[in-house]
């Protein structure tokens, strides 16, 4: 098909560069930051490898909220939950490897739990003291979740906007959920004070290092798994349910189970990044579930551009590179420029940054390019799809642009 | 042993119609001074029977002040005074007349002791002598005190209360503590089985209370009717709880009717989402507060009147930075309502940060003007007066809107839009218009409605967010483009709230009720009030 071909020769290489680029940044940094001396110019300082490799965790949670919204449609506000939960499985599993070097000793409660005057280990956390059963559940609870919830969301066709706030709701009542003492989570403190993953300990330089190469390859191998369903016959199914789900149906598709393909999907590769992120920060807590977290994912995705592989990678860590910057800079300043980053970004760059560079670049190579000077051949490509998927994303109901009301 | 003598002796002057006269206050004074004799507690018994005995109101103040251990002596003179500790001295008052009598150092005065037998005595006698009283709320209060307290003894003096008395609540209140004496004294069983029905009709906790002690005490009929009885009560307070917990769901729901109905309308209207709502109500908070400050400065006389002042106030303030956010953003954006709901949010940020600069990030202080504090009993329910009021302007609110919706021109316009813009438009209705001015009425209701919030809630910038997603909830539940789906919607969501709090906790009520909302949507994507339509969604 045509736009086989746009795919193959404008996207794909901006893809494959994507996961060349992790790749070598897995392979190439725990060596910088652990071989190279700390006087070395080269030498990556062990903080900052703590700080990428959170970054790149958004990034996979991003990636994943982008594979529902930008290419299903779904905004979900509520992507939070399913990375928390992930980030809960294996807190719990770091938990139960602190064994008796807890402030009380108990080799099988948490501390929290003896604090609490527990007796006995609750059923839930039985099988999280093994790594396998821990991974399994990263995996399978967000996805068991995703999965319930969107069975019964999608087929009674709650969409738009009351979908969003619905998904808002189940964050928050799982947010009050983990604040519950009784929960057996650890409620308001969450899970910390860990110390060992995998026998090595958590805190040791090349276990962070190694933490970092997990998360980039992870996020690599996500980069890879969602080009693929992308590129599938069933993403161009997504991509019609996002842009005129009616008319998918009418035609013979059941949009209800694409959906839900792609939500439960995408919850997964949140949890993953949940189960990476905590190690590396060392503390989870039902904070993680607050609704703003959520929409704040939806702004780095928004950022990068939606309905991109790489743009919402680009997004989170500008983001989140700006975060750090103005939270510790200008703290004042910080909340100003998220809100105005929301509304600059709907107003201005419905495409993200992605979409503007690939506006300008386009730009350019019809003015006569006289930047890298890109082929003919591979410049016009670019622009066509650019303009193409501008209209694929406005979808059917917004070629007017006008108010809908609430139907 | 305890107040018989005191009882008859009053019920004697009662009877003989000279309860209203003062006695002799010299007489009053000379036993007054015996308190400066009284070496130990049983002395100060002694003189403060012998001072209700005389049956005088007038001794009230002194025997209050010796409960409360405020009677001092003077140690040079002996003379007794009640008096008011201020840091190093007492201010000195006439134990009659409570007229000032100067101050005094510690050193130079002496407490009369007191121990806590000595104070439920003067408690019993104030009761025994608040029967006289000329104020029927004091002579329903000594009532009260009699029948959480009873005493065979007391049945004459009631007898001769309840003769004399005119006013029918305090008559009836009366007959309960007489009702509650024949229960512990030696009566026969008919008098007590009557007495029962009697203590059985009050029906609140204290009546319990009794009813419970005369079943563990007594045998056969009594025991029998003290049970039944029993029974009757419980029932009926639990119906009264389960009232006060509608109450308290209805002003709940009342709240969240208010934050949400503004957004409903502008959902219902334009199908955006707008995330700053909550922001909006904050604003009407916060200018509720800049009111009463300057208020409080410049004229404290009209301080009651603030809320009056606040509210036209909020409604503008509120009004113009909503029209402000669908002439800048929202109209950009129509067609994307996911968007929509993104750049609100943005906003939303944006104003909290703002007020967060402007008035700081920790609570400010909102009064309530004295006709919104305190409360009232109703039956077996207690209810306090700002929850009343609300509950009353947040329906006052739903009226007018109601009015505005269904009988203006521009209401018709909102309706018209909601069910069919394209030919709304057709038909020659600016719908750009319509939209803003919309957009404007509901952020302006969400500022009044912060002016009924900052009286009961904490008024900092992250007011507005507690109530968001509450709203939204409403909103989902209750369907758009309907006020009484909203009214239904928000009304139902508080008191479910409020039936679930008291088995499950606040917390996990919440949780089920947002639960409960998720499973509700599957079966009614659109809400309760779903409007119909042939629109086909894009």
């Amino acid at each position: 098909m045509i736009t086989g071909r746009f795919f193959a020769s404008g996207a794909d290489r901006r893809v494959l560069f994507t996961i060349a680029a992790l790749l070598g940044v897995a392979a190439l940094v725990p060596v910088l930051n652990l071989a190279v001396p700390p006087a070395n110019m080269f030498h990556v300082p062990t903080y900052m490898v703590a700080l990428v490799g959170k970054y790149l965790c958004y990034a996979l949670l991003a990636l994943a909220l982008d594979l529902v919204w930008g290419y299903c449609g779904i905004l979900s506000l509520g992507h939070g939950a399913f990375f928390a939960l992930g980030g809960y499985a294996m807190g719990m599993y770091l938990m139960r490897q602190i064994g008796d070097r807890g402030v009380y000793g108990n080799p099988i409660l948490p501390d929290f739990m003896v604090f609490l005057n527990w007796k006995e280990l609750p059923w839930f956390w039985y099988g999280f003291d093994r790594f396998w059963f821990a991974a399994l559940m990263v995996v399978l609870v967000p996805g068991a979740l995703a999965f319930a919830f969107g069975w019964f969301a999608f087929r009674s066709r709650v969409t738009g906007v009351y979908l969003s706030i619905i998904t808002q709701a189940l964050t928050y009542a799982l947010l009050l959920a983990f604040f519950r003492n009784d929960m057996g989570f650890g409620g308001n403190n969450g899970l910390t004070d860990f110390k060992d993953i995998l026998g090595f300990s958590i805190q040791a330089g090349t276990t962070r290092s190694a933490l970092f190469s997990a998360s980039a390859v992870a996020l690599a191998a996500a980069v890879y798994v969602t080009w693929r369903i992308v590129g599938s016959k069933f993403g161009k199914l997504m991509i019609a349910v996002r842009d005129a789900e009616s008319r998918t149906r009418f035609l013979g598709w059941r949009p209800e189970n694409i959906k839900l393909f792609a939500f439960t999907v995408s919850a997964v590769m949140a949890g993953i990044a949940g189960a990476l992120y905590v190690p590396q920060v060392g503390i989870i807590n039902p904070g993680e579930f607050d609704p703003s977290n959520s929409i704040e994912v939806v702004v780095w995705t928004a950022v990068g551009g939606r309905g991109t592989i790489v743009g919402p990678i680009v997004g989170a860590l500008l983001v989140n590179t700006g975060k750090s910057y103005f939270t510790g800079a200008l703290p004042d300043l910080w909340l100003f420029a998220l809100g105005g980053l929301f509304v600059c970004v709907t107003l201005f760059m419905p495409k993200g940054v992605l979409g503007l560079w690939d506006q300008l670049r386009a730009r350019f190579a019809r003015n006569g390019g006289r930047t890298e000077t890109p082929p003919q051949d591979a410049a016009q490509p670019v622009a066509r799809s650019a303009a193409q998927t501008a209209v694929e994303s406005r979808g059917l109901g917004a070629a007017t642009p006008e108010p809908q009301p609430a139907e | 042993m305890r107040m018989p003598r005191v009882i008859v002796l009053l019920a004697a002057l009662l009877a003989a119609g000279l309860f209203a006269a003062s006695a002799d206050e010299d007489g009053l004074r000379r036993i007054i001074a015996k308190f400066a004799d009284a070496k130990d507690f049983k002395a100060t018994e002694a003189v403060a029977r012998e001072l209700a005995e005389t049956g005088d109101p007038a001794v009230e103040r002194v025997l209050l002040a010796l409960a409360d251990g405020n009677l001092f002596v003077r140690k040079g003179d002996g003379a007794v005074f009640v008096g008011k500790e201020t840091g190093a001295s007492v201010t000195l008052s006439d134990p009659l007349t409570g007229e000032k009598a100067g101050e005094a150092a510690k050193a130079e005065i002496t407490k009369v002791k007191v121990n806590n037998g000595l104070r439920r005595l003067i408690r019993d006698l104030l009761g025994g002598l608040t029967l006289g009283s000329a104020d029927p709320l004091t002579r329903g209060v000594a009532a009260d005190t009699m029948f959480r307290t009873p005493d065979a003894a007391n049945i004459e003096a009631l007898d001769a209360a309840i003769a004399r008395e005119t006013v029918a609540s305090v008559k009836a209140r009366l007959e309960q503590a007489r009702a509650a004496s024949i229960l512990v004294s030696d009566g026969s069983d008919e008098e007590k089985v009557v007495a029962i029905a009697v203590v059985e009709a009050r029906g609140d906790r204290d009546a319990l209370s009794l009813l419970t002690a005369v079943a563990a005490r007594t045998e056969g009929a009594v025991r029998e009717a003290a049970e039944n009885a029993i029974a009757q009560v419980n029932g009926r307070l639990a119906l009264w709880a389960a009232g006060q917990n509608v109450w308290y769901g209805i002003s709940l729901g009342s709240v969240l009717l208010l934050a949400a109905i503004g957004l409903a309308i502008t959902f219902g209207v334009m199908g955006v989402i707008n995330m700053a709502h909550g922001e909006m109500v904050m604003l009407g908070a916060y200018t509720t507060y800049v009111v009463q400050s300057i208020i409080r400065t410049s004229f404290p006389g009209l301080f009651d009147w603030s809320l009056a002042f606040a509210l036209p106030l909020a409604f503008l303030v509120a009004a113009a930075v909503g029209l402000a956010i669908e002439r800048g953003i929202i109209r950009f954006l129509y067609g994307r309502p996911l968007e929509t709901l993104l750049a609100t949010w943005g906003v939303s940020l944006i104003l909290q940060q703002s007020v967060r600069t402007l008035f700081g990030p920790t609570n400010r202080e909102v009064g309530n003007p004295s006709w919104m504090s305190g409360g009232f009993d109703l039956g077996q329910m207690a209810l306090t007066w700002n929850r009343f009021w609300i509950v009353l302007f947040a329906l006052g609110v739903f009226a007018v809107l109601l009015y505005v919706m269904k009988r203006t021109p521009w209401g018709l316009q909102m309706r018209a839009v909601t069910a069919n813009r394209r030919m709304a438009a057709s038909m020659g209705i600016r719908t750009p218009w319509v939209d803003a001015l919309t957009f404007a009425l509901g952020s302006g209701i969400a500022g009044i409605a912060g002016v009924a919030l900052s009286q009961i809630d904490n008024v900092s910038p992250n007011l507005g967010q507690g109530y968001i997603i509450d709203s939204f909830m409403v909103v989902v539940f209750g369907g758009v483009g309907n006020l009484w789906g909203t009214l239904v919607g928000a009304m139902s969501l508080g008191v479910l709230n409020k039936f679930l709090e008291p088995y499950a906790g606040a917390v996990l009520g919440k949780i089920l009720v947002l639960v409960l909302i998720i499973l509700f949507i599957q079966k009614r994507p659109r809400g309760l009030f779903a409007l119909k339509g042939r629109a086909v969604e894009a």
